[in-house]
């Protein structure tokens, strides 16, 4: 068998590596956006410590 | 034993313990992907039918069976959550819910895209086809509801009940092949008598399932821990933690 052989897929080429991509579309995005939505949370959670410090400077 | 349970349901407890568990979850994931990939792509014969279309299922039926089992997580953890109030049970079942789209979305366009040379048309309204779109519905109705309501109790209750309610879609999506005259084929793997399928074909199907398995085991950790660091963002262990950063 050789590559181009292989990656016509018998004819079926659009359908299986659409598939194939599409897949590791969505398995790149389960990665990526746990990784972003963590950094966000932290973000905000900083801010919220900073913010609550200066209230309480204020309030003192 | 419930002072047991209780401890290690813990968020705080749950953050420490997981960050060691993810890395061999993520690890072997890749390495069994990768093989089953190798032997799905190379290996496996070509379908006398189908030719070489029918390797599209080797991730359509792995995401189409994640689909599935990530509902039924996500319902049993939400009905923990609201029996026995184990608030990393609601954390569990919202982390589930857009990973569980996500498969259920790739089970849809990956079986559309293999519809389209074999039955020759993208999309039918069979009875597979639109239980299967009801469960991608449901995940998002979860989502829905979990970030309509701003109270995160209210929110897990509300979104918990949708969750067990849509539960009675699951057997619906599994015999749909059987109750009705569908153009989607029947069970080949998940029936009683051995599966109608070439071995070689078999194993790469199984090995990318069980890599699919593994995979939302880490990602559903990772974001578990989001949800622990979210709801507890006024709790002491999250405050040290976060300065730690």
């Amino acid at each position: 068998m050789n590559w181009s052989e292989f990656f016509n897929m018998g004819g079926y080429a659009f359908f299986v590596w659409t598939s194939y991509a599409l897949t590791l579309i969505v398995v790149v995005a389960n990665i990526v956006s746990p990784i972003l939505q963590r950094k966000k949370t932290i973000a905000r959670i900083k801010r919220a410590i900073k913010r609550e410090a200066i209230i309480n400077k204020s309030s003192s | 034993m419930w002072n047991w349970i209780q401890r290690f349901s813990s968020p705080k407890h749950f953050y420490g313990m997981s960050a060691m568990i993810i890395p061999w979850f993520a690890i072997s994931a890749l390495l069994i992907g990768v093989y089953g990939l190798y032997l799905g792509l190379f290996v496996a014969p070509t379908d006398y039918q189908q030719g070489e279309s029918y390797r599209i299922i080797f991730v359509h039926v792995p995401a189409a069976w994640m689909s599935l089992f990530i509902y039924m997580v996500m319902a049993t953890s939400a009905a923990i959550g609201l029996i026995w109030q184990i608030r990393l049970a609601d954390m569990v079942a919202a982390a589930s819910a857009p990973i569980g789209a996500s498969f259920a979305f790739l089970a849809l366009v990956t079986g559309s895209l293999w519809g389209k040379p074999m039955w020759g048309a993208y999309w039918v309204w069979d009875a597979r086809l639109t239980s299967e779109l009801i469960l991608l519905f449901l995940y998002f109705g979860y989502m829905a509801l979990q970030s309509a309501i701003d109270d995160q109790r209210s929110a897990d209750k509300a979104s918990g009940l949708l969750a067990i309610v849509g539960v009675v879609n699951i057997p619906i999506i599994h015999y749909s092949v059987e109750w009705w005259n569908t153009l989607h084929q029947g069970a080949t793997v998940a029936k009683l008598d051995k599966p109608s399928m070439h071995i070689d074909m078999l194993i790469p199907l199984l090995l990318m399932a069980v890599a699919f398995k593994l995979f939302y085991g880490a990602v559903v950790l990772v974001r578990t821990r989001n949800e622990a660091l979210y709801r507890d963002r006024n709790r002491r262990w999250v405050r040290e933690l976060i300065e730690k950063l």
